[in-house]
Protein backbone atom coordinates (compact mmCIF):
# COMPACT_ATOMS: atom_id res chain seq x y z
CA UNK A 1 0.00 0.00 0.00
CA UNK A 2 1.43 3.33 -1.06
CA UNK A 3 -0.28 6.61 -0.18
CA UNK A 4 1.20 8.80 -2.91
CA UNK A 5 2.14 6.40 -5.70
CA UNK A 6 3.18 9.10 -8.14
CA UNK A 7 5.72 10.71 -5.84
CA UNK A 8 6.82 7.75 -3.75
CA UNK A 9 7.58 5.53 -6.73
CA UNK A 10 8.86 8.19 -9.13
CA UNK A 11 11.90 6.96 -11.12
CA UNK A 12 15.08 8.66 -9.97
CA UNK A 13 15.43 10.41 -13.35
CA UNK A 14 12.17 12.20 -12.59
CA UNK A 15 12.80 12.63 -8.87
CA UNK A 16 16.17 14.32 -9.18
CA UNK A 17 15.09 17.16 -11.51
CA UNK A 18 12.21 17.83 -9.12
CA UNK A 19 14.65 17.94 -6.20
CA UNK A 20 16.92 20.30 -8.13
CA UNK A 21 14.20 22.75 -9.05
CA UNK A 22 12.96 22.76 -5.45
CA UNK A 23 16.51 23.24 -4.15
CA UNK A 24 17.11 26.22 -6.45
CA UNK A 25 13.82 27.75 -5.44
CA UNK A 26 14.70 27.16 -1.76
CA UNK A 27 18.09 28.84 -2.02
CA UNK A 28 16.50 31.86 -3.66
CA UNK A 29 13.80 32.08 -1.04
CA UNK A 30 16.09 31.94 1.96
CA UNK A 31 18.52 34.36 0.32
CA UNK A 32 15.70 36.82 -0.15
CA UNK A 33 13.88 36.32 3.16
CA UNK A 34 16.24 35.07 5.86
CA UNK A 35 19.06 37.47 6.81
CA UNK A 36 20.92 34.62 8.51
CA UNK A 37 21.23 32.71 5.23
CA UNK A 38 21.91 35.84 3.15
CA UNK A 39 24.89 36.60 5.42
CA UNK A 40 26.12 33.02 5.28
CA UNK A 41 25.97 32.96 1.47
CA UNK A 42 27.83 36.27 1.32
CA UNK A 43 30.50 35.02 3.72
CA UNK A 44 31.36 32.06 1.55
CA UNK A 45 30.78 33.98 -1.67
CA UNK A 46 27.97 31.94 -3.17
CA UNK A 47 25.07 33.35 -5.19
CA UNK A 48 21.75 31.45 -5.55
CA UNK A 49 22.06 31.26 -9.34
CA UNK A 50 25.32 29.29 -8.94
CA UNK A 51 23.38 26.26 -7.75
CA UNK A 52 23.01 24.39 -11.04
CA UNK A 53 23.01 20.73 -10.06
CA UNK A 54 22.28 18.60 -7.01
CA UNK A 55 26.02 18.12 -6.84
CA UNK A 56 26.38 21.81 -5.97
CA UNK A 57 24.66 21.14 -2.66
CA UNK A 58 28.03 20.47 -1.09
CA UNK A 59 29.05 24.12 -1.61
CA UNK A 60 26.18 25.37 0.52
CA UNK A 61 26.73 26.10 4.23
CA UNK A 62 25.58 23.81 7.00
CA UNK A 63 22.92 24.81 9.48
CA UNK A 64 23.48 23.66 13.03
CA UNK A 65 21.27 23.42 16.07
CA UNK A 66 23.22 26.31 17.57
CA UNK A 67 22.12 28.50 14.64
CA UNK A 68 18.51 27.87 15.62
CA UNK A 69 19.31 28.77 19.21
CA UNK A 70 21.16 31.92 18.18
CA UNK A 71 18.11 33.00 16.19
CA UNK A 72 15.64 32.13 18.94
CA UNK A 73 12.74 32.34 18.65
CA UNK A 74 11.65 33.43 15.17
CA UNK A 75 14.85 34.62 13.48
CA UNK A 76 14.90 31.88 10.82
CA UNK A 77 11.33 32.34 9.62
CA UNK A 78 11.18 32.83 5.86
CA UNK A 79 7.59 34.08 5.74
CA UNK A 80 5.77 36.92 7.48
CA UNK A 81 4.73 35.99 11.00
CA UNK A 82 1.01 36.12 10.11
CA UNK A 83 1.51 33.22 7.65
CA UNK A 84 2.75 30.97 10.44
CA UNK A 85 -0.13 28.84 11.68
CA UNK A 86 1.68 26.64 14.15
CA UNK A 87 4.78 26.76 16.30
CA UNK A 88 6.55 23.74 17.76
CA UNK A 89 9.71 23.56 19.81
CA UNK A 90 12.14 20.82 20.67
CA UNK A 91 12.33 19.63 24.24
CA UNK A 92 15.43 21.70 24.95
CA UNK A 93 16.90 18.86 27.00
CA UNK A 94 20.41 19.76 25.90
CA UNK A 95 20.09 23.53 25.98
CA UNK A 96 17.73 26.25 24.87
CA UNK A 97 14.68 25.02 22.98
CA UNK A 98 14.77 25.23 19.20
CA UNK A 99 11.67 26.71 17.65
CA UNK A 100 10.07 25.71 14.36
CA UNK A 101 7.21 27.45 12.52
CA UNK A 102 4.78 25.97 9.99
CA UNK A 103 2.60 27.60 7.38
CA UNK A 104 -0.77 26.17 6.52
CA UNK A 105 0.77 24.35 3.58
CA UNK A 106 3.62 23.02 5.78
CA UNK A 107 1.09 21.51 8.17
CA UNK A 108 -0.79 19.93 5.26
CA UNK A 109 2.39 18.53 3.73
CA UNK A 110 3.36 17.13 7.10
CA UNK A 111 -0.01 15.41 7.47
CA UNK A 112 0.30 13.82 4.04
CA UNK A 113 3.86 12.66 4.77
CA UNK A 114 2.69 11.07 7.99
CA UNK A 115 -0.15 9.44 6.04
CA UNK A 116 2.52 8.02 3.72
CA UNK A 117 4.34 6.72 6.77
CA UNK A 118 1.22 5.04 8.10
CA UNK A 119 0.52 3.38 4.80
CA UNK A 120 4.10 2.17 4.57
CA UNK A 121 3.39 0.45 7.90
CA UNK A 122 0.31 -1.20 6.42
CA UNK A 123 -2.07 1.10 8.27
CA UNK A 124 -5.20 2.36 6.54
CA UNK A 125 -8.77 3.56 7.04
CA UNK A 126 -10.50 1.35 9.57
CA UNK A 127 -7.42 1.14 11.77
CA UNK A 128 -7.53 2.57 15.27
CA UNK A 129 -4.32 4.37 16.26
CA UNK A 130 -3.39 4.61 19.94
CA UNK A 131 -1.13 7.64 19.96
CA UNK A 132 1.03 7.73 23.08
CA UNK A 133 3.43 10.35 21.76
CA UNK A 134 3.23 13.53 23.78
CA UNK A 135 0.97 16.30 22.51
CA UNK A 136 2.12 19.86 22.81
CA UNK A 137 5.24 21.66 21.70
CA UNK A 138 6.85 18.29 20.98
CA UNK A 139 6.09 17.36 17.38
CA UNK A 140 5.46 13.64 17.98
CA UNK A 141 1.87 13.75 19.17
CA UNK A 142 0.38 16.22 16.72
CA UNK A 143 2.44 14.93 13.80
CA UNK A 144 1.04 11.44 14.21
CA UNK A 145 -2.41 12.83 14.94
CA UNK A 146 -2.82 14.83 11.74
CA UNK A 147 -1.32 12.03 9.67
CA UNK A 148 -3.81 9.49 10.96
CA UNK A 149 -6.69 11.87 10.28
CA UNK A 150 -5.38 12.62 6.79
CA UNK A 151 -5.37 8.90 6.13
CA UNK A 152 -8.86 8.49 7.53
CA UNK A 153 -7.87 6.19 10.37
CA UNK A 154 -9.35 6.55 13.85
CA UNK A 155 -7.03 8.31 16.25
CA UNK A 156 -7.02 7.97 20.04
CA UNK A 157 -5.09 11.06 21.19
CA UNK A 158 -4.10 9.69 24.58
CA UNK A 159 -0.70 11.47 24.57
CA UNK A 160 2.03 10.42 27.03
CA UNK A 161 1.64 9.55 30.70
CA UNK A 162 -1.13 8.03 32.78
CA UNK A 163 0.06 4.54 32.04
CA UNK A 164 -2.71 2.70 33.90
CA UNK A 165 -5.31 4.61 31.95
CA UNK A 166 -3.45 3.83 28.73
CA UNK A 167 -3.65 0.14 29.53
CA UNK A 168 -7.37 0.43 30.22
CA UNK A 169 -7.97 2.10 26.86
CA UNK A 170 -5.79 -0.43 25.04
CA UNK A 171 -8.16 -3.05 26.37
CA UNK A 172 -11.39 -1.11 25.89
CA UNK A 173 -10.85 0.63 22.54
CA UNK A 174 -9.07 -2.24 20.81
CA UNK A 175 -6.56 -0.18 18.83
CA UNK A 176 -4.79 -1.92 15.96
CA UNK A 177 -1.80 0.45 15.87
CA UNK A 178 0.42 1.70 18.69
CA UNK A 179 2.53 4.85 18.31
CA UNK A 180 5.05 5.53 21.08
CA UNK A 181 8.72 5.51 21.88
CA UNK A 182 10.10 1.95 21.80
CA UNK A 183 10.98 2.06 25.48
CA UNK A 184 7.48 3.20 26.40
CA UNK A 185 5.95 0.27 24.53
CA UNK A 186 7.80 -2.06 26.89
CA UNK A 187 6.67 0.03 29.83
CA UNK A 188 3.08 -0.38 28.64
CA UNK A 189 3.68 -4.10 28.27
CA UNK A 190 4.82 -4.37 31.87
CA UNK A 191 1.91 -2.27 33.09
CA UNK A 192 -0.54 -4.41 31.11
CA UNK A 193 0.94 -7.56 32.61
CA UNK A 194 0.48 -6.12 36.07
CA UNK A 195 -3.14 -5.40 35.25
CA UNK A 196 -3.54 -8.99 34.10
CA UNK A 197 -3.89 -8.05 30.43
CA UNK A 198 -2.01 -10.01 27.83
CA UNK A 199 -0.80 -7.97 24.85
CA UNK A 200 -1.05 -10.98 22.58
CA UNK A 201 -4.81 -10.98 23.12
CA UNK A 202 -5.16 -7.33 22.07
CA UNK A 203 -5.86 -6.58 18.39
CA UNK A 204 -2.76 -4.35 18.04
CA UNK A 205 -0.78 -5.57 15.04
CA UNK A 206 1.62 -2.72 14.26
CA UNK A 207 3.81 -0.53 16.42
CA UNK A 208 5.29 2.67 15.01
CA UNK A 209 8.20 3.55 17.21
CA UNK A 210 10.54 6.50 17.14
CA UNK A 211 11.96 9.54 18.95
CA UNK A 212 14.87 7.59 20.43
CA UNK A 213 17.55 5.32 19.02
CA UNK A 214 16.85 1.60 19.42
CA UNK A 215 18.52 -1.56 18.24
CA UNK A 216 17.46 -4.48 16.08
CA UNK A 217 17.62 -6.69 19.19
CA UNK A 218 15.21 -4.34 20.93
CA UNK A 219 12.88 -4.66 17.95
CA UNK A 220 12.94 -8.46 18.25
CA UNK A 221 12.28 -8.18 21.96
CA UNK A 222 9.31 -5.85 21.46
CA UNK A 223 7.88 -7.95 18.65
CA UNK A 224 8.00 -11.16 20.63
CA UNK A 225 6.64 -9.64 23.83
CA UNK A 226 3.91 -7.44 22.37
CA UNK A 227 3.01 -9.68 19.45
CA UNK A 228 3.12 -6.98 16.79
CA UNK A 229 5.24 -5.80 13.89
CA UNK A 230 7.54 -3.08 15.21
CA UNK A 231 8.54 -0.42 12.70
CA UNK A 232 10.94 2.46 12.95
CA UNK A 233 9.89 6.02 12.18
CA UNK A 234 12.24 8.96 11.92
CA UNK A 235 11.83 12.66 12.21
CA UNK A 236 13.09 15.68 14.04
CA UNK A 237 11.33 18.87 14.96
CA UNK A 238 13.90 21.09 13.24
CA UNK A 239 13.08 19.47 9.91
CA UNK A 240 9.38 18.81 10.46
CA UNK A 241 8.61 16.17 13.10
CA UNK A 242 7.80 12.47 12.68
CA UNK A 243 7.38 11.34 9.09
CA UNK A 244 10.66 12.52 7.59
CA UNK A 245 11.43 8.85 6.97
CA UNK A 246 9.57 5.62 7.58
CA UNK A 247 10.40 1.96 7.51
CA UNK A 248 8.12 -0.05 5.24
CA UNK A 249 6.46 -3.20 6.55
CA UNK A 250 7.20 -4.91 3.23
CA UNK A 251 10.95 -4.99 3.74
CA UNK A 252 11.38 -3.93 7.39
CA UNK A 253 14.87 -2.97 6.44
CA UNK A 254 15.68 0.72 6.50
CA UNK A 255 13.56 3.85 6.48
CA UNK A 256 12.49 5.55 3.26
CA UNK A 257 13.34 9.24 3.38
CA UNK A 258 10.57 11.13 1.59
CA UNK A 259 13.00 12.54 -0.90
CA UNK A 260 10.64 14.81 -2.80
CA UNK A 261 10.52 16.88 0.43
CA UNK A 262 13.87 16.23 2.07
CA UNK A 263 17.26 16.02 0.42
CA UNK A 264 19.59 13.74 2.38
CA UNK A 265 23.38 13.56 2.52
CA UNK A 266 25.82 11.67 4.71
CA UNK A 267 28.89 13.53 5.91
CA UNK A 268 31.93 12.77 7.98
CA UNK A 269 30.93 14.38 11.30
CA UNK A 270 34.47 15.60 11.88
CA UNK A 271 35.56 16.94 8.50
CA UNK A 272 32.10 17.80 7.15
CA UNK A 273 32.96 16.13 3.82
CA UNK A 274 30.23 14.30 1.92
CA UNK A 275 30.60 10.52 2.08
CA UNK A 276 29.76 8.13 -0.76
CA UNK A 277 26.50 6.12 -0.66
CA UNK A 278 26.57 3.25 1.80
CA UNK A 279 29.10 4.78 4.16
CA UNK A 280 28.18 5.51 7.75
CA UNK A 281 28.26 9.08 8.94
CA UNK A 282 26.09 11.97 10.03
CA UNK A 283 22.78 12.55 8.28
CA UNK A 284 22.33 16.04 6.85
CA UNK A 285 18.92 17.13 5.59
CA UNK A 286 17.75 19.99 3.41
CA UNK A 287 14.05 20.82 3.49
CA UNK A 288 12.91 21.17 -0.11
CA UNK A 289 9.34 22.33 0.43
CA UNK A 290 9.18 23.88 3.87
CA UNK A 291 7.80 27.42 3.69
CA UNK A 292 7.84 28.86 7.22
CA UNK A 293 11.26 27.72 8.32
CA UNK A 294 13.25 26.02 5.58
CA UNK A 295 16.69 24.75 6.52
CA UNK A 296 19.69 24.19 4.34
CA UNK A 297 21.98 21.25 5.10
CA UNK A 298 20.80 20.80 8.64
CA UNK A 299 23.20 18.67 10.65
CA UNK A 300 20.97 16.17 12.41
CA UNK A 301 23.83 14.62 14.46
CA UNK A 302 22.18 11.26 13.78
CA UNK A 303 24.58 8.56 12.65
CA UNK A 304 23.33 6.37 9.82
CA UNK A 305 24.03 5.32 6.22
CA UNK A 306 22.00 5.66 3.00
CA UNK A 307 20.98 2.65 0.96
CA UNK A 308 20.04 3.31 -2.71
CA UNK A 309 19.28 -0.35 -3.49
CA UNK A 310 15.69 -0.55 -4.84
CA UNK A 311 13.27 -1.72 -2.17
CA UNK A 312 10.84 -4.55 -2.68
CA UNK A 313 7.96 -2.33 -1.54
CA UNK A 314 8.23 -0.37 -4.79
CA UNK A 315 9.20 2.96 -3.29
CA UNK A 316 12.10 4.61 -5.07
CA UNK A 317 13.04 6.83 -2.16
CA UNK A 318 16.40 6.10 -0.60
CA UNK A 319 16.48 4.18 2.67
CA UNK A 320 18.42 5.24 5.72
CA UNK A 321 19.63 2.61 8.16
CA UNK A 322 18.34 2.53 11.68
CA UNK A 323 19.98 5.43 13.54
CA UNK A 324 23.00 4.05 15.33
CA UNK A 325 23.28 6.93 17.74
CA UNK A 326 23.97 10.61 17.70
CA UNK A 327 27.32 12.06 16.88
CA UNK A 328 26.97 14.09 20.07
CA UNK A 329 25.75 11.04 22.06
CA UNK A 330 28.68 8.99 20.93
CA UNK A 331 30.57 8.10 24.05
CA UNK A 332 34.28 8.31 23.89
CA UNK A 333 35.53 6.04 26.63
CA UNK A 334 39.30 5.97 26.93
CA UNK A 335 39.48 6.87 23.29
CA UNK A 336 37.06 4.16 22.13
CA UNK A 337 33.90 5.27 20.35
CA UNK A 338 30.85 3.57 21.80
CA UNK A 339 27.20 4.12 21.03
CA UNK A 340 24.72 3.23 23.77
CA UNK A 341 22.78 1.18 21.20
CA UNK A 342 25.75 -1.17 20.86
CA UNK A 343 25.70 -1.89 24.57
CA UNK A 344 21.96 -2.38 24.41
CA UNK A 345 22.39 -4.95 21.65
CA UNK A 346 24.93 -6.90 23.71
CA UNK A 347 22.67 -6.89 26.75
CA UNK A 348 19.71 -8.15 24.78
CA UNK A 349 21.82 -10.95 23.34
CA UNK A 350 22.46 -12.16 26.87
CA UNK A 351 19.52 -14.37 27.58
CA UNK A 352 16.95 -13.19 30.03
CA UNK A 353 18.14 -9.64 30.39
CA UNK A 354 15.54 -6.93 30.48
CA UNK A 355 16.26 -4.07 28.12
CA UNK A 356 16.32 -1.68 31.05
CA UNK A 357 19.80 -0.43 31.56
CA UNK A 358 21.74 2.70 32.35
CA UNK A 359 25.27 3.75 31.54
CA UNK A 360 27.14 5.73 34.15
CA UNK A 361 30.27 7.47 32.98
CA UNK A 362 32.74 8.89 35.40
CA UNK A 363 36.41 9.65 35.71
CA UNK A 364 38.93 8.38 38.20
CA UNK A 365 42.13 10.32 37.93
CA UNK A 366 42.74 10.54 34.20
CA UNK A 367 40.79 7.39 33.41
CA UNK A 368 37.21 7.22 32.20
CA UNK A 369 35.08 4.62 33.90
CA UNK A 370 31.92 3.02 32.59
CA UNK A 371 29.39 1.34 34.79
CA UNK A 372 26.57 -0.57 33.17
CA UNK A 373 23.55 -1.02 35.40
CA UNK A 374 21.23 -3.81 34.40
CA UNK A 375 17.97 -4.82 36.01
CA UNK A 376 17.67 -8.43 37.17
CA UNK A 377 14.35 -10.08 36.62
CA UNK A 378 12.99 -13.34 37.93
CA UNK A 379 14.13 -15.46 35.02
CA UNK A 380 17.65 -14.38 35.69
CA UNK A 381 17.69 -14.44 39.44
CA UNK A 382 19.43 -17.20 41.31
CA UNK A 383 19.73 -17.78 45.03
CA UNK A 384 23.43 -18.39 44.54
CA UNK A 385 25.84 -15.50 44.47
CA UNK A 386 28.23 -17.13 42.03
CA UNK A 387 25.53 -17.50 39.35
CA UNK A 388 24.82 -13.79 39.45
CA UNK A 389 28.50 -12.98 39.49
CA UNK A 390 29.01 -15.24 36.50
CA UNK A 391 26.30 -13.29 34.69
CA UNK A 392 28.03 -10.00 35.51
CA UNK A 393 31.25 -11.47 34.24
CA UNK A 394 29.63 -12.64 31.02
CA UNK A 395 28.21 -9.20 30.24
CA UNK A 396 31.50 -7.59 31.12
CA UNK A 397 33.32 -10.04 28.89
CA UNK A 398 31.01 -9.37 25.95
CA UNK A 399 31.44 -5.61 26.26
CA UNK A 400 35.19 -6.00 26.42
CA UNK A 401 35.30 -8.42 23.51
CA UNK A 402 32.95 -6.64 21.13
CA UNK A 403 33.48 -2.98 22.05
CA UNK A 404 36.96 -3.05 23.49
CA UNK A 405 35.89 -1.22 26.63
CA UNK A 406 36.27 -2.38 30.20
CA UNK A 407 33.03 -1.82 32.03
CA UNK A 408 31.89 -2.53 35.52
CA UNK A 409 28.59 -4.37 35.40
CA UNK A 410 26.20 -3.88 38.26
CA UNK A 411 23.00 -5.83 38.67
CA UNK A 412 20.19 -3.80 40.14
CA UNK A 413 16.66 -4.50 41.27
CA UNK A 414 13.85 -4.51 38.73
CA UNK A 415 12.12 -1.17 38.31
CA UNK A 416 14.97 0.57 40.09
CA UNK A 417 16.07 2.40 36.96
CA UNK A 418 13.86 5.35 36.22
CA UNK A 419 11.25 4.72 33.57
CA UNK A 420 10.61 7.60 31.29
CA UNK A 421 7.32 8.08 29.55
CA UNK A 422 9.10 9.93 26.79
CA UNK A 423 12.69 9.41 25.77
CA UNK A 424 14.62 6.95 27.90
CA UNK A 425 17.46 8.44 29.91
CA UNK A 426 20.15 5.89 29.36
CA UNK A 427 23.30 7.84 29.98
CA UNK A 428 24.50 9.59 33.08
CA UNK A 429 27.77 11.32 32.36
CA UNK A 430 29.41 12.43 35.56
CA UNK A 431 32.76 13.17 33.99
CA UNK A 432 34.04 16.66 34.66
CA UNK A 433 33.63 18.83 31.58
CA UNK A 434 36.89 19.83 29.97
CA UNK B 1 11.08 -34.00 53.01
CA UNK B 2 12.17 -30.73 51.51
CA UNK B 3 11.69 -27.25 52.82
CA UNK B 4 10.69 -24.29 50.66
CA UNK B 5 13.00 -21.35 50.95
CA UNK B 6 12.43 -18.00 49.30
CA UNK B 7 15.29 -15.81 48.16
CA UNK B 8 15.22 -12.11 47.44
CA UNK B 9 17.55 -10.01 45.31
CA UNK B 10 18.67 -6.89 47.17
CA UNK B 11 20.76 -3.99 46.09
CA UNK B 12 23.28 -2.92 48.69
CA UNK B 13 21.69 0.28 49.80
CA UNK B 14 20.36 1.55 53.06
CA UNK B 15 16.86 0.54 53.95
CA UNK B 16 16.37 -2.31 51.50
CA UNK B 17 16.42 -4.99 54.19
CA UNK B 18 13.99 -2.95 56.25
CA UNK B 19 11.68 -2.80 53.23
CA UNK B 20 11.56 -6.60 53.19
CA UNK B 21 10.89 -6.96 56.89
CA UNK B 22 8.22 -4.26 56.71
CA UNK B 23 6.37 -6.04 53.91
CA UNK B 24 6.55 -9.37 55.74
CA UNK B 25 5.51 -7.82 59.01
CA UNK B 26 2.47 -6.17 57.45
CA UNK B 27 1.53 -9.49 55.85
CA UNK B 28 1.88 -11.17 59.24
CA UNK B 29 4.46 -13.60 57.93
CA UNK B 30 6.95 -14.81 60.52
CA UNK B 31 10.59 -15.40 59.65
CA UNK B 32 11.81 -18.78 60.89
CA UNK B 33 15.38 -18.63 59.61
CA UNK B 34 17.46 -16.39 57.41
CA UNK B 35 20.81 -15.99 55.79
CA UNK B 36 22.21 -13.11 53.81
CA UNK B 37 24.87 -13.64 51.16
CA UNK B 38 26.38 -10.44 49.96
CA UNK B 39 28.85 -8.97 47.52
CA UNK B 40 29.89 -5.34 47.28
CA UNK B 41 26.96 -4.58 44.96
CA UNK B 42 24.12 -6.85 45.84
CA UNK B 43 22.89 -9.34 48.37
CA UNK B 44 20.71 -12.41 48.30
CA UNK B 45 18.47 -12.77 51.29
CA UNK B 46 17.32 -16.35 51.91
CA UNK B 47 14.36 -16.89 54.17
CA UNK B 48 12.36 -19.68 55.64
CA UNK B 49 9.02 -18.32 56.70
CA UNK B 50 5.75 -19.53 58.13
CA UNK B 51 3.91 -19.01 54.82
CA UNK B 52 6.18 -18.90 51.77
CA UNK B 53 3.33 -18.55 49.23
CA UNK B 54 2.03 -15.45 50.93
CA UNK B 55 5.53 -14.06 51.50
CA UNK B 56 6.41 -14.50 47.84
CA UNK B 57 3.20 -12.87 46.72
CA UNK B 58 3.48 -9.77 48.92
CA UNK B 59 7.16 -9.30 48.16
CA UNK B 60 6.50 -9.50 44.42
CA UNK B 61 3.65 -7.04 44.77
CA UNK B 62 6.16 -4.69 46.33
CA UNK B 63 8.52 -4.96 43.39
CA UNK B 64 11.07 -7.44 44.72
CA UNK B 65 12.61 -10.17 42.62
CA UNK B 66 11.81 -13.37 44.49
CA UNK B 67 13.01 -16.87 43.81
CA UNK B 68 12.07 -20.19 45.38
CA UNK B 69 14.39 -23.08 46.16
CA UNK B 70 14.02 -26.44 47.85
CA UNK B 71 16.42 -26.87 50.72
CA UNK B 72 16.87 -29.56 53.35
CA UNK B 73 16.63 -29.02 57.11
CA UNK B 74 18.72 -31.45 59.09
CA UNK B 75 18.74 -31.99 62.82
CA UNK B 76 22.29 -31.93 64.11
CA UNK B 77 23.37 -33.30 67.46
CA UNK B 78 24.46 -30.43 69.66
CA UNK B 79 27.87 -31.91 70.53
CA UNK B 80 31.42 -31.62 69.18
CA UNK B 81 31.60 -33.41 65.83
CA UNK B 82 27.82 -33.34 65.28
CA UNK B 83 28.00 -31.31 62.09
CA UNK B 84 31.27 -32.89 61.01
CA UNK B 85 29.82 -36.40 60.88
CA UNK B 86 27.00 -35.22 58.59
CA UNK B 87 29.28 -33.30 56.26
CA UNK B 88 31.68 -36.21 56.08
CA UNK B 89 28.87 -38.53 55.12
CA UNK B 90 27.78 -36.23 52.32
CA UNK B 91 31.29 -35.61 51.12
CA UNK B 92 31.95 -39.36 50.95
CA UNK B 93 28.99 -39.56 48.60
CA UNK B 94 30.19 -36.70 46.40
CA UNK B 95 27.36 -34.40 47.42
CA UNK B 96 28.35 -30.79 47.27
CA UNK B 97 26.97 -28.19 49.66
CA UNK B 98 26.14 -25.02 47.76
CA UNK B 99 25.51 -23.14 50.97
CA UNK B 100 24.23 -23.71 54.47
CA UNK B 101 23.07 -21.82 57.48
CA UNK B 102 21.89 -22.57 60.99
CA UNK B 103 18.46 -22.51 62.44
CA UNK B 104 17.97 -22.11 66.17
CA UNK B 105 15.31 -24.18 67.84
CA UNK B 106 13.52 -22.89 70.86
CA UNK B 107 13.99 -26.14 72.74
CA UNK B 108 17.74 -25.68 72.47
CA UNK B 109 18.34 -29.41 72.44
CA UNK B 110 19.47 -29.85 68.86
CA UNK B 111 20.68 -27.49 66.22
CA UNK B 112 19.08 -27.40 62.79
CA UNK B 113 21.14 -26.80 59.66
CA UNK B 114 19.58 -25.66 56.42
CA UNK B 115 21.41 -27.10 53.42
CA UNK B 116 21.29 -26.32 49.74
CA UNK B 117 22.81 -29.31 47.91
CA UNK B 118 23.78 -29.63 44.30
CA UNK B 119 21.88 -32.99 44.22
CA UNK B 120 19.06 -32.55 46.67
CA UNK B 121 17.23 -35.84 46.11
CA UNK B 122 20.32 -38.00 46.50
CA UNK B 123 21.32 -36.06 49.60
CA UNK B 124 17.94 -36.70 51.20
CA UNK B 125 18.24 -40.40 50.39
CA UNK B 126 21.67 -40.72 51.95
CA UNK B 127 20.66 -38.83 55.08
CA UNK B 128 17.61 -41.02 55.51
CA UNK B 129 19.58 -44.22 55.00
CA UNK B 130 21.88 -43.09 57.77
CA UNK B 131 19.04 -42.32 60.14
CA UNK B 132 19.75 -38.63 60.25
CA UNK B 133 16.59 -36.77 61.03
CA UNK B 134 15.31 -34.47 58.35
CA UNK B 135 12.74 -31.96 59.46
CA UNK B 136 9.84 -31.71 57.01
CA UNK B 137 8.63 -28.31 55.85
CA UNK B 138 5.30 -28.34 57.64
CA UNK B 139 6.98 -29.08 60.92
CA UNK B 140 9.66 -26.46 60.43
CA UNK B 141 7.32 -23.62 59.44
CA UNK B 142 5.31 -24.21 62.62
CA UNK B 143 7.96 -25.10 65.14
Amino acid sequence: MIFDIENETAPREDLEPLQLSRLRNLVERVNANVPFYRRKFEEIGIRPEQVKSLNDLKYLPFTEKQDLRNNYPFGLFAVPKENVVRIHASSGTTGKATVVGYTHRDVRNWASLMARAFMAAGVNRGDVVHNAYGYGLFTGGLGVHYGAEELGATIVPISGGGTRRQVMLLRDFGPTVLCSTPSYSLFLFEAAQEAGISFSELPIRVGIFGAEPWSEEMRQDIQSKLGLIALDIYGLSEIMGPGVAMECAAAQKGLHIFEDHFLPEIIDPITGEQLPPGETGELVLTTLTKEAQPLIRYRTRDITALNYVPCRCGRTHVRMNRVKGRSDDMLIIRGVNVFPSQIEALLLETEGLTPHYQLILDRQGAMDTLEVRVEVDEKLFSDEVRHLQRLEGKIQGNIKEFLGVTAKVKLVEPRSLTRSEGKAKRIIDQRPKA
Amino acid sequence: MKVEQISIFLENRAGRLTDVTRVLSQAKVNIRALSLADTSDFGILRLIVTDHERAKQVLKENGFTVGRTSVVAVEVDDRPGGLHSILELLSNNQINVEYMYAFVQQTGKDAVMIFRFDRTDQAVEILQENKIRIIPGDELYNL
